[in-house]
């Protein structure tokens, strides 16, 4: 019987929910026997070439890369898994939600404290185009579970997957349960 | 039973409880927890966010501003209600910007701890970002309006325990928010941080200067127990 398989991916997050699925220690040699990791930066497989069974979402979408991604993993994950603050409601970056793209980009490269000499905004072709706002994943595709946290614990990272794997819904119990 | 006693029912459990208390109040005391957000013990009811909202005699209304009758029989904690409050929890997560990981009252915060309390992960709702200033006028008091939620808690003490009437609100609808009764902002008020009206809100609208961390993260309020856990702890065990 093949193992069910496993994409992660990383939108604009910091890693850290990555870090945190690292953090289930020992563990990762049961989640190694229980899953197949697919396309994830834990194996640097780059593409989809086959059905998934679970998508880990981690990161909000603040440009056309991030959206592109997120469709192709609603396309081959049969069950897809917001992860963290950012994938949830944007988190962090998501502080540039309350000004205009314009406001923002302007503060950072043009007229900043920190910005001695003039810079430019940049606007090189190859560069994904930012949206006007950072989206949770769920404004961008339908989403199946959500895991809270900033980040999600070990814990209730494991405890999702365990879930998941044995065919339930995640319901995590009080202290697992966080938004921070 | 005495003079002025009166007995209803809630989920089933038969409560006593004096004439003239407030369904909310008399749940209290008796150790049952009706989820509540804008209700502050200290402080008059207002009924503003309806989460307090039962099902009594069947018609929904909120126990904060229902008085007790003798006989009424009340649902409270209810699939259907819950569900009504989860929505209204959610919604209040995407009208202001809550952002839990970088925020100084997680941990202590009522809206959060109601959040986790009835099972919210996410809200879905498409979130507003609302940009309202900040008011830093304040030499001990720091005004974060795009954390208020409109409970009006601030506005009842200041008026009653403080006698100040320092805030109010100002604009209708989606537009109503927190208006500081001064034109410097909050610094060119009477207002001082050991007023009742500065320790009543529930989230970080309101927060006291150099005093954020005092009590690290982890070890807050709601981390370990769920909200409403110190109410029903007052319930005496049923005779068995």
């Amino acid at each position: 019987m093949t193992r069910p398989r496993l994409a992660t991916c990383s939108l604009t997050g910091c890693f850290g929910c990555h870090m945190s699925l690292l953090d289930i220690d020992e563990r990762l040699l049961d989640l190694a026997d229980l899953v197949e990791l697919d396309r994830s930066p834990f194996d640097d497989k780059k593409r989809f070439d086959r059905p998934v069974d679970i998508g880990f979402i981690e990161g909000g979408c603040s440009n056309t890369h991030n959206v592109h991604v997120l469709r192709q993993f609603r396309t081959h994950c049969r069950t897809l898994v917001s992860v963290g603050a950012c994938a949830l409601y944007g988190g962090v970056p998501a502080m540039r939600n309350v000004v205009t793209l314009r406001a923002c980009l302007e503060e950072a490269y043009q007229n900043g404290p920190t910005v001695t000499c003039g810079g430019h905004i940049p606007d090189d072709p190859e560069l994904p185009l930012l949206l006007d706002r950072v989206y949770p994943a769920h404004d961008i595709v339908r989403i199946d579970h959500f895991l809270p946290g900033c980040p999600p614990s070990a814990d209730a990272i494991w405890e999702t997957l365990r879930a998941l794997l044995t065919g339930q819904a995640p319901d995590l119990p009080y202290p697992l349960l966080k938004y921070e | 039973m005495p003079l002025g006693t009166l007995q209803f029912t809630i989920d089933g459990i038969t409560v006593q409880t004096q004439e003239g208390q407030s369904l909310i109040a008399a749940c209290d005391a008796a150790g049952l927890y009706i989820p509540r957000l804008c209700y502050h013990p200290d402080l008059r009811p207002a009924g503003n966010c309806r989460v307090c909202t039962c099902r009594i005699d069947g018609h929904q209304a909120a126990a904060c501003v229902t008085p007790v009758r003798d006989g009424m029989v009340v649902e409270n904690d209810t699939p259907q209600l819950n569900a009504d409050r989860l929505a209204l929890i959610e919604m209040m997560f995407v009208e202001g910007n809550h952002p839990c990981p970088y925020c100084v009252a997680s941990g202590d915060c009522e809206l959060q701890a109601l959040g986790y309390r009835l099972g919210m992960t996410a809200p879905v709702y498409p979130f507003f970002w609302p940009r309202h200033e900040i008011d830093a006028s304040h030499p001990d008091i720091f005004l974060d309006r795009e954390r208020c939620i409109a409970c009006s808690r601030c506005i009842e003490a200041s008026r009653m325990p403080d006698g100040k009437s320092v805030f109010s609100y100002e604009g209708r609808g989606i537009a109503m928010h927190l208006h500081v009764d001064g034109w410097g902002g909050l610094g060119a008020t009477q207002m001082a941080a050991i007023d009742k009206a500065a320790h009543v809100c529930p989230v970080a609208c309101i927060v006291i200067r150099r005093d954020g961390y005092r009590i690290p993260n982890g070890q807050r309020r709601f981390d370990k127990t769920p909200i409403g856990t110190d109410i029903e702890a007052r319930r005496k065990a049923p005779p068995s």
